[in-house]
């Protein structure tokens, strides 16, 4: 049995595989519907996110299957002291696969070594959130048809950002790609994200404060949220909140073809005025969620 | 106790001078009720000082342990007033339960009967990280 922690778990081979099937649900829909018709997906959510729930209840509904669970750990028992191991163990008796998301790191590996049914991470604290990464790899091979060969720029908050440092972590197992990291001084990318996975896998990369500075060349710009719960001071977070703001005007010098991703929710950083240029990548990327979803619940479940 | 012979057990020699005592209480040799020596800043021709730790008795001691507190030491074991091997230690792939993770937001923190499970992630570095948050120790 097979579970899906951090995305280090499935290999570049893997990966294509689950690009593949996903591509495959995209343009054939109907020959998916019933593919998961008696199996049911808990969503164990012992902290919110709705999105994130929400795609995974729609990606097995769409398959079929069924889904029951609780959206935050003072509705469940965690509230009550039960570990993650007992309540685990107690789920896998009512569902078939479940999806876990978790304020404590580490959490998730400790269910999937006690449990009898796959576990998916949902997302741990500031740790891991593989199906996010999943999701912006299916978009850059949708919108680029590739996953090599590639200027990616990643903006925002590079230090604490989980999701930039898992792209990094999966970009790294692809040929010729080349990183512009913009952010502001305090939100850097981390030493050990630098010297571990970017210098240790010799790909190239910048690191810049200006926004504008590299963007004719990217191919990839991935935005990010500074996010409130990292800071411990408000004064910060309201310095560092707005330091870059995508808007029409700074993508003057953009390629035609440049692909703006963001995992949502955004707050100010890509201005509305952006939504409706054809770069605009990040409402799509919500829905490739769904369908990379998809494409793992049949994996782990084994169904072809 | 004559502390330079031992008929059976071990003697922990080339310990880093001031580690004796840690290695002492790491390996819960207060526990034994055989004779255990610590020799603090013996003279070594090495590093000028060292500790020695001699046990007399073949218990089953704990080499990962031993080997993350102090990579550098070397573990003579002796049968019948013999050496009959000389272990050197390296640091070892995983340490179970020896160091807690010190990450306020790893599971460890709140679910306490886990094990405390450290990873040799860069062995040119000495790098340990947590198996469940992977926070590097130290
Ligand atoms: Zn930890």
């Amino acid at each position: 049995m097979k579970h899906l922690i951090d995305i280090k778990d499935l290999s570049v081979e893997e990966i294509d595989e689950l690009i593949k099937v996903a591509k495959d649900i995209i343009n054939h829909k109907k020959e998916y519907s019933h593919k998961c018709d008696d199996k049911t997906l808990a969503t164990l959510f012992f902290e919110p996110s709705t999105r994130t729930r929400l795609s995974f209840e729609a990606a097995m509904l769409e398959l079929g299957g069924r889904t029951l669970g609780f959206s935050e750990a003072a509705s469940s028992s965690a509230s009550k002291g039960e570990s993650v191991s007992d309540t685990i163990r107690v789920v896998g008796c009512y569902s078939d696969i479940i999806a876990m998301r978790h304020p404590k790191e580490g959490a998730p590996l400790v269910a999937s070594m006690k449990s009898t049914v796959p576990i998916i991470n949902a997302g741990d604290g500031g740790h891991n959130h593989p199906t996010q990464t999943l999701t912006d790899l299916l978009t850059i091979d949708r919108e680029k048809g590739r996953l090599d060969n590639l200027t990616i720029g990643l903006c925002g908050d590079l230090k604490f950002g989980r999701t930039v440092h898992s792209l990094i972590t999966a970009m790294s197992r692809y040929k010729n790609i080349k990183l512009v990291l913009i952010s502001p001084k305090e939100l850097e990318i981390p030493e050990y994200v630098k010297k571990d996975i970017i210098e240790k896998n010799n790909m190239q990369y910048v690191e810049t404060t200006d926004i504008e500075e590299y963007m004719g060349e990217l191919d990839i710009l991935y935005m990010t949220r500074v996010q409130k719960e990292r800071f411990f001071n408000e004064e910060d977070y309201v310095r560092l909140k707005d330091y870059y703001i995508l808007n029409r005007e700074k993508l003057e010098k953009a390629k035609k073809d440049l692909s703006i991703l963001h995992p949502l929710p955004r707050v100010n950083e890509i201005s509305t005025d952006v939504d409706d240029d054809p770069r605009a990548c990040y409402f799509k990327q919500a829905l490739n969620g769904k369908y990379i979803r998809m494409a793992l619940i049949l994996k782990l479940l084994e169904i072809k | 106790m004559n502390i330079d012979s031992i008929k059976n057990g071990y003697v922990i020699d080339h310990i880093e001078a001031g580690k004796g005592m840690e290695i002492y209480e790491l390996l819960n040799l207060n526990e034994l009720d055989c004779q255990v020596a610590i020799i603090t800043n013996a003279k070594s021709k090495k590093t000028g000082v060292k500790d020695i730790i001699k046990i007399d008795r073949n218990i089953d001691l704990d080499f990962d342990k031993l080997g993350f507190i102090d990579p550098g030491v070397t573990v003579n074991v002796v049968k019948d007033d013999k050496i009959i091997e000389k272990k050197k230690l390296s640091l070892p792939e995983k340490i179970v339960n020896v160091a807690k993770c010190k990450n306020p937001r790893c599971i460890t923190s709140v679910e306490r009967e886990l094990d405390q499970i450290f990873i040799l992630t860069d062995k040119e570095k000495n790098v340990y990280r947590c198996k469940y948050c992977e926070m590097s120790l130290k």
